[in-house]
């Protein structure tokens, strides 16, 4: 994955915290996703600015435990399949 | 050491409902043959007011509803629109807006768009003036329909497209689909029309045939692998009737499950279609809405699955399709707790088969059609 790549929520789309459900969900046209919480993470630090790499080393500085390759991989993964079904975009 | 009933004891506890169906209003400008609307529509009470309608988003935001359309009847008949959505945005609702599109200026999108609403959802009729003009008794909702589709779009919207179809209009979807494509749709419901209400009246007239149903999924799986190679992301949902299927849907996920519907005079419902019950429900002038949804006879007389009648009771997929709709078991059997007779395993399936026989036979054009207003409506009125 190119990690200069920028990645936002598609347009209209909206991430939240719900109370309670006591987590984040990915609010779109007549539909919800109900996201676990690393993709929550993930998508909260989907800012419009940071590219791949700034994303990583931000998740890298809030969860320090696992190993930078594995997060990135791990990352990398998720995000590619949230474009897959449409959750994000990149320019 | 105090008794408890058992039956409570074990009953589980009804999740949060996330989606608020919030009708405003039975008033609208059309007259669609296929609407949804109870037949007797024309006799309902008065609407809620803002006041009311602001009380009721409160309560159900603080329940955890989070998904929330605004519906009816045509939403824009109402002058305060904008008001509840922005209310509903300052609580923090998603908020849909279910239209026919007549009601909708430029202006109009404007202070929406101000007071934050998140998605405009257009219904179409068909892909020419013509058949759309018939079904929905208006000549000129499809030149508006359009315009108001273009002007949403330059908005800034998300757009889903809803298309009912039915028999006189499903041999058009290859025009349909490419007018969704140029209209430059995110989405559209390709919703074959289900027959509740004005649609029941005048189902064997708008059931299409299993030739039609077939050719329209082919052409729309087409227009997938179209659209993909072009990279134009625009998914398209193809909803069959369910006279064609052989397993019920899971009607609204289960009954008072994650979906509550406040209807304009303010009862509410599991589901949009839910009055034609012989049942009574509760409304937000009586009560809370979290008594409503816990606590009321209305809302626990079909959770989970005690209720079950056989042949649900013991079958495997019960908690897949919860037995299917209890509207619809009502509708063709006449018993409201009877398993949906849509499911080929229910001893009333064959009803279905003679509702197909039924349209078949059918020869009215659409015009023939007895269209939604409030002189029909009158006849279905009780005392
Ligand atoms: S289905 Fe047609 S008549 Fe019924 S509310 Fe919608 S636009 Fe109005
Ligand atoms: S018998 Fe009941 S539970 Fe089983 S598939 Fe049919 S409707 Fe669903």
């Amino acid at each position: 994955m190119n990690s200069t790549r920028v990645y936002r929520l598609r347009p209209g789309w909206r991430l939240q915290w719900e109370e309670a459900q006591q987590r984040h969900v990915l609010l779109y046209p007549e539909g919800m996703v109900q996201l676990n919480e690393s993709a929550g993470a993930i998508l909260t630090l989907l800012d419009g600015e940071r590219d791949v790499t700034a994303l990583i080393d931000e998740l890298q500085r809030r969860f320090p435990q696992p190993p930078r390759e594995e997060m990135t991989a791990d990352v990398e993964e998720f995000l590619q399949d949230a474009a897959n079904q449409g959750w994000i975009r990149h320019e | 050491m105090s008794e408890q009933p058992l039956s409570s004891d074990l009953k589980p506890i009804p999740g949060a409902p996330l989606w608020l169906l919030a009708e405003l209003t039975y008033r609208c400008p059309l007259q669609c043959a296929y609407c949804s609307n109870p037949l007797d529509f024309a006799a309902q009470q008065e609407e809620l007011s803002t006041e009311e309608w602001f009380d009721v988003l409160r309560q159900a935001r603080a329940m955890g509803a989070v998904q929330l359309g605004f519906s009816g009847g045509e939403p824009l008949v109402r002058k305060d629109l904008e008001a509840l959505v922005a209310e509903a945005r300052r609580l923090g609702f998603y908020t849909n807006l279910i239209t026919s599109g007549l009601g909708l200026d430029e202006a109009r999108i404007g202070a929406l768009r101000e007071a934050g609403l998140d998605h405009i959802q257009i219904s179409l009729q068909a892909a020419d003036a013509e058949v759309a003009a018939a079904v929905a008794g208006s000549p000129k909702a499809h030149a508006k329909k359009l315009t108001m589709a273009r002007a949403v779009k330059a908005a800034g919207y998300p757009m889903v497209l809803n298309v009912v179809l039915h028999r006189h209009n499903i041999d058009q979807i290859d025009d349909i689909i490419a007018l969704c494509a140029e209209l430059g749709a995110d989405a559209v419901e390709l919703a074959n029309c289900q027959l509740y209400g004005w649609a029941q009246l005048n189902r064997a007239g708008l059931l299409p045939s299993r030739e039609q149903l077939e050719a329209a999924e082919a052409t729309t799986q087409r227009w997938r692998e179209r659209l993909a190679a072009k990279g134009q992301d625009m998914r398209l949902l193809f909803v069959i009737p369910d006279y064609y299927a052989t397993r019920p849907k899971a009607c609204m996920g289960g009954w008072g499950s994650i979906f509550m519907t406040v209807a304009p005079d303010g009862a509410v419902l599991p589901c949009h279609s839910a009055r034609i019950l012989p049942m009574s429900f509760p409304t937000v002038r009586e009560q809370p809405l979290q008594a409503i949804w816990y606590q009321s006879d209305a809302f626990n007389r079909y959770r989970g699955e005690d209720w079950m009648p056989s042949p649900c009771r013991d079958c495997d997929e019960r908690h897949k399709d919860f037995g299917g709709c209890r509207c619809q078991a009502y509708m063709l059997t006449g018993n409201a707790d009877a398993t949906d007779p849509v499911c080929d395993l229910s001893p009333d399936h064959h009803l279905i088969e003679a509702a197909r026989e039924e349209a078949a036979n059918d020869q009215r054009e659409v015009h023939e059609l007895t269209l939604r207003n409030v002189r029909e409506s009158r006849v279905f009125c009780r005392e």
